[in-house]
Formats: structure tokens, sequence, C-alpha cells
């Protein structure tokens, strides 16, 4: 299957089964688009009707056409699928698990009403997770990963700050097992900010691979949801500490993410304000949440968002040109580096090797199913009981929906998220069209945010 | 020139190098490296 299409100046022919992207003139993209329902005649005439005042001879025609014929023999254009028919081998996984999502607070001190958390409680009671819970998962992460060796943990909640205390010392115990079970832990850290300090800092700094700071851009738009409870807007507390951290940050690696809903559907604006505050690695998600919902994106608001990601893209090569440059957590593609298709048949690894642990020592199928009874799969001490669940998530894969087929994206999005899938249709086998649809449109900008840097490349290159 | 190649990871080839298991959990998937691909 191959998706043609023109944005930015670019005409891209993309060739879904290989992951080959080829950039073409108006002939080529033409030919290629009508290659598989006309023969080579109907083609050839065609063409030169088509092209006859621009001067496009039979031999041009072709030339072109061997071309195609030769990258259709590399491989790389009109392959076929081979990976829907292994697809048991492709998505079949150790039963290991690798990473943990670490309720450590399920407490906020922000009051988001957009939160999918419900304020922090995820619809339980306010809890903190004590060291000797949080050891545990860490000693059951350990025992579940068999020969893996990268693990990883992230510090979540509610609000992970409020309990900084056990994430300091079970960063020290992971750290100190670390190498007598041949493991490298890669810890991340999602805060709002509120409590950040010079000692939450430097530790951030020093042990945090990652570190994800919650704004949602203009101040306007963060303080309509962000506020404390007490009804305050968090702008102003926040952005000095985040403008701090960022500052002694270095070039680790860091993500300002902010959220977009219905009332700020145009989010570029919001990532500019990120870009005058210094902040230049930047994330803009869409609302989860009921589609009855005040702050829901609707239909009216999509056309928007397509020309909004539109814009970003092109803001982005802009400010790249201008030696500005700036990042953009789903535009960046790694072409040649980017994940086996193992990776992209098989997707997240929500509920198999990639699990939530609440203050409590539950473990639910990851962060946005916790507190949802129906996804208990189990707990730290007996590890996963429930292996229906997991084997209900293990059978989500890019191949397993049929809404999937002809859709030239699977291999980008693995299938899609199993909770947004579940939030939207009541199925976690379901597929929630809305996200796909932005999906898309955000994997044809990104593609052409490299086609664009090959292209600028080149040019210095020459 | 009318065709301009890019340079990608050919998946169909990642069948035989691929599936170590040891790349970042992505919560994105078309968003991740692997390590081993990269260098």
């Amino acid at each position: 299957m191959i998706h043609c299409y023109k944005l930015g100046g670019f005409n891209i022919v993309l060739d879904a089964a290989s992951g080959s992207v080829h950039l073409v003139d108006e002939v080529a993209y033409d030919m290629i688009d009508a290659f598989e329902s006309l023969t080579k005649e109907e083609l050839k005439a065609s063409i030169l009707e088509k092209y006859a005042s621009s001067g496009v001879t039979e031999r041009d025609f072709e030339e072109c056409y061997a071309d195609i014929e030769q990258l259709i023999s590399e491989g790389k254009l009109f392959s076929p699928d081979t990976f829907k028919s292994d697809v048991s081998a492709l998505a079949k996984r150790d039963p290991v698990i690798k990473a943990l999502c670490l309720h450590v607070a399920h407490t906020c001190n922000l009051d988001c009403e957009y939160c999918f958390a419900a304020q922090g409680k995820y619809h339980g009671e306010r809890a903190l997770m004590s060291f000797e819970v949080g050891k545990r998962a860490l000693d059951f992460l350990i025992e579940s990963s068999g020969n893996r060796h990268n693990l990883e943990v992230d510090f979540f909640g509610g609000e992970p700050l409020m309990n900084f205390d056990v994430v300091k010392r079970l960063v020290a115990y992971a750290r100190s097992i670390e190498k007598e079970h041949n493991k490298r832990f890669r810890f991340t850290l999602t805060t709002n900010g509120m409590l950040l300090d010079d000692d939450v800092i430097d530790f951030a700094n020093r042990e945090m691979n990652n570190v994800v700071l919650s704004l949602d851009g203009r101040k306007q738009v963060n303080d309509r949801f962000r506020k404390t409870v007490g009804g305050v807007g968090s702008f102003d507390v926040i952005v000095p500490k985040f403008q701090k951290f960022v500052q002694a940050r270095g070039d680790k690696e860091y993500y300002m993410r902010g959220t977009f809903t219905h009332f700020n559907p145009d989010f570029t604006e919001d990532l500019k304000v990120m870009l005058d505050l210094g902040f230049d690695r930047l994330s803009m998600e869409p609302v989860v949440c009921a589609p009855s919902e005040k702050y829901a994106l609707d239909e009216e608001d999509k056309k928007i968002i397509y020309d909004q990601y539109e814009k970003l893209a092109e803001m982005m090569i802009k400010r790249r040109r201008e030696g500005k440059p700036f990042t953009f957590y789903h535009y960046m593609l790694d072409l040649e580096g980017g994940p086996c298709v193992y990776k992209r048949v098989s997707g997240c690894g929500s509920g198999t090797e990639y699990l939530a642990v609440t203050p409590t020592g539950e473990l639910y199928p990851c962060h946005q199913f916790v507190g949802n009874k129906d996804f208990l799969m189990g707990d730290i001490w007996q590890g996963v009981t429930r292996s229906d669940i997991r084997d209900k998530f293990k059978g989500c894969n890019a191949y397993s929906r049929p809404e999937c087929d002809g859709c030239w994206a699977r291999l980008y999005c693995s299938g899609g998220c199993a909770a947004n899938a579940y939030n939207a249709t009541g199925d976690i086998s379901g597929v929630y069209g809305y996200g796909c649809d932005l999906f898309r449109k955000r994997m044809e900008c990104a593609i052409m945010l490299k086609a664009s840097e090959y292209l600028d490349e080149e040019q210095k290159d020459s | 020139k009318r065709i301009i190649t890019l340079k990608t990871r050919n998946l169909n080839e990642s069948k035989q190098n691929g599936g170590c298991g040891e790349c970042q959990t992505s919560c994105g998937v078309a968003n991740q490296k692997c390590e081993k691909a990269s260098k």
C-alpha cells in the first residue's frame, strides 16, 4: 500500500510496508498515483496529454516508468505487506515486564478540571505510596523482567513531588541493586511544577532521564483549567520554576507538555508562548475525555487542528532555517533509526510489558486504567493474577482491528492507544476514529518535515 | 531526477535484525528510537 499526499510544497509518496519515503515531482506523482489502476499505455497517454505543454516527452515517461519499476523491484514501492501473515510471531511478546508507571501520589496540589485522573485521586481516596510498597514494586519489576537490561520507571500521580522523599529513596534503592541484577534503570518524572525547588532540580538533573513539565501555554489558557484547589491559576507560580529548571537542565531531555481542548484548538499560539518563555522541547496533546464534556474536541475543531498541525510544521521549518530550532514530540521521526517492525506491530506494551502500580501496590494495564476495577490485574506481591486481562491486551496490535485494514499509518500507530479506544468505544479492541484522524495528520506533517530537512541538507552539501 | 528516495530503515529487513525488546516504552510508537539502528 502506498500513501500519496501533497503538503508544504512537497509531493510525498510513502510505501507503508517497507517504510520507504519518496519525494517526487508532479509527473512522477501522477504516474505513481495511477500506476496500479492503468495499463502502461493508458498511463503514457494520460501523462503525455496532461503534461504536453510542459514539454514532457515519451522518453521522459519511459525513464520515470523505469525508475518506478526499479523501486518496486527493490521493495521500496508497492511492497507487499508480509507482516499480517506473520502477526502472531511479530506480536508475540516474551512474558516480561520492563516498565512501570509508579503512582507515588494519588493526590494533587492542583485541581485541573480536565484531568483524566480525577484531580489525581483516580476516583478513589487520597493516598501516598510508602517506601515499602515502592521498593517491592522495583523488586517485582526486576523479578518480572527476564533478561531485559533496560528497565523504566515513571514517577507519576497525581503530583509525584508531593511524595518526593519516597521518590528519592526509591531511586537510591534502584541504583543500589541495578548492577548486581545487570539492569539499567531509566527514570522519568511527570510534574505540574508547583513544588519544583533547588533540591528537586538538582535531583532531577542527576537522576531523571526525562522530565515532563505540564504547562498549557498562554496564561489565560493554562489558568482556565490548571488551578489550585482554591481556584487560583498556576501560570505565574510554575513558569519561573520551569524556566529555572530548564536552564539548569542543560542538554538533558525534558518536555514541556500541554493539553489543548475545545477552548484552544489554535494551540500553535500556546506553543509560541512556550518558545517565547525559553522552552524548546514541546509536546501538545489533545484532551482525553468523554465527548459530552464541554471542553471535548468536536468535528468543527478538527479542521482547525489540521490547519494548526500544518502551521506548526511550517513554523518549525522557518525556525530551523533561522537557527532557532525546537522539537515537537509527535514530529520526532527517526526514519533511519526508528522502531523495528516487532515494536510497530505490538505497540506500547500496555497490559503486558508496561503496567501501572497504585499507591497500595495494585497493578493496572496502564496509568489511564487505574481506578477502573474491571482492569485490576493483580498486585506487586502476587503478580498478575488476571491473565485474561493481560491476554486481551496482548491481542491488541496493528493488525487486530478490521477498521485498520486499508490504513497507511497502521505501522506508525500500532493500532492506537488501548485507553483511548476504551474511552471512545467501551472496548480496548475498538478504534478511536477522531484520534486516528489527528494521528494521520501528524504523521503527514512529520514526514514532510523530514523531507524538508533532507532537501535543506542536500542544498547545503551542494 | 523525478524521484528522490530518503534513507529509511527497511521494515522488512527489521524482521531479521529487530525484536530485542530493549527500546523505550513509548507511553507515540512512531516517535521512538531504536538504539541499535540509530548507531
